[in-house]
């Protein structure tokens, strides 16, 4: 099976999914004649024209609304903020419109659209540029959120968004493009959205996380394995409509819940995850749950503050450590 | 180092108990383990034993005076320490008083963290955070081991000191699901050492419970015979035509579906041979009732579906036989259980009914005395009852109830002949027993106390 980049594989995700249909089409700043920020774009202007690359000015506002336009007469946008904290000008536009629009409508106007790009941090953008907006946009009815964290799970689930007749938000990661996993070649690649996966099995704590945090999971999950603690990792892959079902079945095995998210811990996902826990799960648990998060600060831009401020495999050992009663 | 003598549960049910009598006086030296007093539960007269040594320094409770579990009742301590402190908070239930505090200080610690504008450092902040806080602990973390926190990009210096709590008394601490897998297993959380926070009872401390025996029921005593081990008997699994069996029934006649069957027995041989060992000495004075009790167990041993209880989801086939016998009381009744009755000799069984209803009517039983019985008889005959019907005491599948020998003419091969002749009824709840399965049952009881020889083969 071919290792591709996360950058490829949704690369692959956008080329099929407009080869598969011409009202699918790409708009963001520099998505075209610079073969997009990160390059995910890359090559696409060459393949499907101006019409359907369409490089715009900076003015997220602007494009999203023409976004939310374009699917009000039966196109199927993908609008691609270059970070999602640029995408903050544009919220009223995902909030106010795509979200509402087959509601206020009465499903009079299709809303099949798709907002993606990077979430959270990379490395020293500093406080304005590192922030991880999920608990925001999860928050909304009306919105699908997915946050994938693997190249395949990126792929499956993009290729989703697109099908999606409602708004999909595509979370990816700065530090996501460039890392590699399987993704086949001859077959359709399509990841449902709302569907968790086990990424881990393991029996005395679960390790519920999604996209990003997923690899720090997975170096957590090594570490625990050294001291003979075997950690079951739930890569929930969607926020909105959330896998309730597979968190509950995860919790039951182990007794024991951690939660990673690279945000804010106030009214964070965690907390949401942590509310359905304690509530449906309540008489399986030997220990409360436990949040791995960004600590509550404006990310700073110094490197060694930057890295304790993040959520990492070391806060994630320590966690589970303490609800399995270790320390 | 004072020791806190609070009122225990002293049984699974307490909720509250009467100091009956003091055993010991103010000024008494007191060694760890000692029986201080005599509480009452709702079941029976039990013992307070002193946890630790001293001297009793304080009685804070009258005879005759009622406490709720967790409340201080004396202080133990060395003869010149001050205990001042300890007798006047004494009264009160301590856990509410003592969390309060806690809330207080992460509320507050919100409050600042939501309200301010600015960058805070993270360890200030984190007292909102689900990650554990660095210095300031409030009172249910006590114990737990306070993580390292990331190396903080911290301006302010630590204030606080970690608090202390009292949470060594009050109420038990224990996880979701260690409570569920003890309800499961029958174990009583009183006797399972916490090894969690605050000596929070957590699932490795019931496997280790389980595993060891660890947990004692109470008070420590001949419990081993109550307890269900493997081997002792086969769960049968419900088949459709059980389980259908069992809704309809219970949907029409309430929780237990309960059906009666009645027979008279001849009485005459128990009689004579009651009476022949009565003429051999004192010694070999059995009641009626005895023969009985070894007839029902010697039954009961060759009949485990009925001697069986109603769990839910299966039924519990005994193989040993722990016969409870209905026993009145001043102020209502109790079922005492000869443990193994069908291995007993018949003058152990009396003994022990004699002495387990003497108890019972002192109310001095504990608990693994009358809990455990895998079938019941209730007796009224001493009261010139001729016939009842008796109530089922759930799980457990049926209870006999006998009533008076009396003589009475029968028809004997076309003689009408005068006869000792007792009648029995066996209510069965027929989610277990189905009428033709009692009736086997009373069949086998019926040739046992016709021939009592047959209690000696």
């Amino acid at each position: 099976m071919p290792v591709i980049t996360y950058r490829d594989a949704l690369n692959q995700a956008l080329r099929e999914e407009m080869q598969r249909d011409d009202r699918v089409f790409l708009m963001g700043e520099e998505v075209g004649v610079y073969q997009g920020a990160y390059k995910v774009s890359k090559g696409m202007l060459q393949e499907f024209g101006e019409m359907r690359i369409v490089d715009t000015p900076i003015t997220e506002l602007g494009f999203a609304g023409v976004g939310v336009g374009a699917a009000m007469v039966g196109l199927r946008p993908i609008i691609e903020f270059m970070t999602w904290n640029f995408a903050l000008l544009a919220i009223d536009q995902v909030v106010n419109a795509a979200a509402k629009m087959l509601y206020m409508s009465g499903g009079q106007y299709p809303m099949a659209m798709v907002f993606r790009g990077p979430n959270g941090a990379a490395l020293q953008l500093s406080a304005q540029h590192s922030q991880a907006w999920e608990s925001w946009l999860s928050h909304i009815p009306g919105l699908k959120v997915v946050a994938p964290g693997t190249p395949y799970d990126a792929k499956g689930l993009l290729k989703s968004a697109v099908r999606d007749d409602n708004p999909v938000i595509v979370l990816e990661g700065e530090m996501l493009y460039n890392t590699k996993g399987d993704v086949p070649e001859n077959e359709e690649v399509i990841v449902p959205i709302g569907k968790a996966e086990v990424k881990r099995e393991g029996s005395d704590v679960s390790l519920i996380t999604y996209g990003k945090m997923v690899l720090v999971a997975q170096q957590a999950a090594e570490q625990l394995a050294k001291e003979n603690v075997s950690a079951e990792i739930v890569d929930l892959r969607t926020l909105r409509p959330m896998d309730v079902d597979a968190i509950a079945a995860s919790v039951a095995k182990t007794n024991r819940a951690v939660v990673i998210e690279e945000g804010w811990s106030v009214a964070g996902v965690g907390a949401q995850i942590a509310d359905f826990v304690q509530r449906e799960c309540f008489d399986d648990l030997d220990a409360p749950v436990l949040r791995v998060h960004q600590e509550e600060v404006p990310m700073p831009y110094a490197k060694n503050l930057e890295r304790a401020a993040k959520p990492d495999a070391k806060k994630t050992v320590a966690a589970a450590k303490r609800v399995l009663y270790l320390e | 180092m004072a020791t806190k003598v609070v009122m225990e549960a002293l049984s699974p049910t307490m909720e509250e108990g009467r100091l009956v009598k003091w055993l010991k006086n103010e000024g008494d030296k007191i060694s760890s383990g000692e029986t201080l007093a005599e509480v009452e539960t709702d079941k029976a007269v039990m013992e307070l034993v002193a946890r630790g040594d001293g001297v009793l320094r304080k009685r804070l409770l009258a005879e005759g005076e009622t406490a709720p579990i967790g409340q201080l009742v004396a202080v133990i301590a060395a003869p010149d320490e001050n205990i001042d402190a300890l007798v006047a908070g004494g009264g009160a239930a301590p856990p509410a008083k003592e969390a309060k505090p806690a809330e207080e200080v992460v509320a507050k610690t919100r409050e600042t963290a939501a309200a301010s504008p600015v960058p805070r450092a993270p360890e200030q902040a984190q007292g909102e955070a689900s990650t554990p806080p660095q210095q300031k602990v409030p009172a249910y973390r006590v114990g737990s081991a306070a993580p390292k926190a990331p190396t903080p990009p911290s301006p302010e210096p630590q204030t606080e000191q970690p608090r202390q709590g009292g949470n060594g008394e009050g109420r038990m601490r224990s996880s979701p699901l260690a409570r569920r897998l003890a309800h499961e297993r029958g174990l009583n959380l009183d006797g399972v050492r916490g090894s969690g926070p605050g000596g929070r009872i957590v699932k490795r401390d019931i496997e280790a419970a389980v595993a060891g025996g660890g947990a004692q029921p109470r008070a420590a005593a001949p419990a081993a015979p109550a307890r269900a081990r493997e081997g002792d008997f086969a769960d049968v699994p419900l088949t459709q035509m059980r389980k259908t069996i069992a809704r309809r029934l219970a949907e029409s006649i309430g929780p237990v579906p309960t059906f009666y069957l009645t027979a008279e027995l001849d009485m005459e041989r128990v009689v004579e041979m009651r009476t022949a060992m009565a003429e051999m000495g004192d010694e070999f004075k059995v009641s009626v009732n005895d023969i009985v009790m070894k007839a029902v167990a010697t039954a009961l041993s060759l009949h485990p579906e009925v001697n069986a209880h109603w769990l839910g989801d299966r039924i519990r086939q005994f193989n040993r036989v722990h016969l409870g016998m209905a026993v009145a009381v001043e102020d209502g009744l109790i079922t005492p259980v000869v443990f193994d009755a069908d291995r007993k000799r018949m003058s152990e069984i009396s003994r022990e009914a004699r002495e387990l209803a003497k108890r019972a009517r002192e109310r001095r039983l504990k608990p693994e005395e009358y809990m455990g019985a895998t079938f019941s008889v209730s007796n009224l005959g001493m009261f010139g009852i001729e016939h009842f019907t008796a109530i089922i005491n759930p799980p457990e599948a049926g209870i006999l109830a006998i009533g008076a020998v009396e003589r009475k003419p029968v028809d004997v091969n076309g003689d009408l002949v005068t006869r000792q002749r007792m009648r029995v009824t066996m209510s069965c709840d027929h989610r277990v027993i189905d009428g033709a399965t009692g009736a086997r049952f009373l069949q086998t009881l019926r040739r046992m106390l016709e021939n009592p020889l047959m209690l000696v083969y």
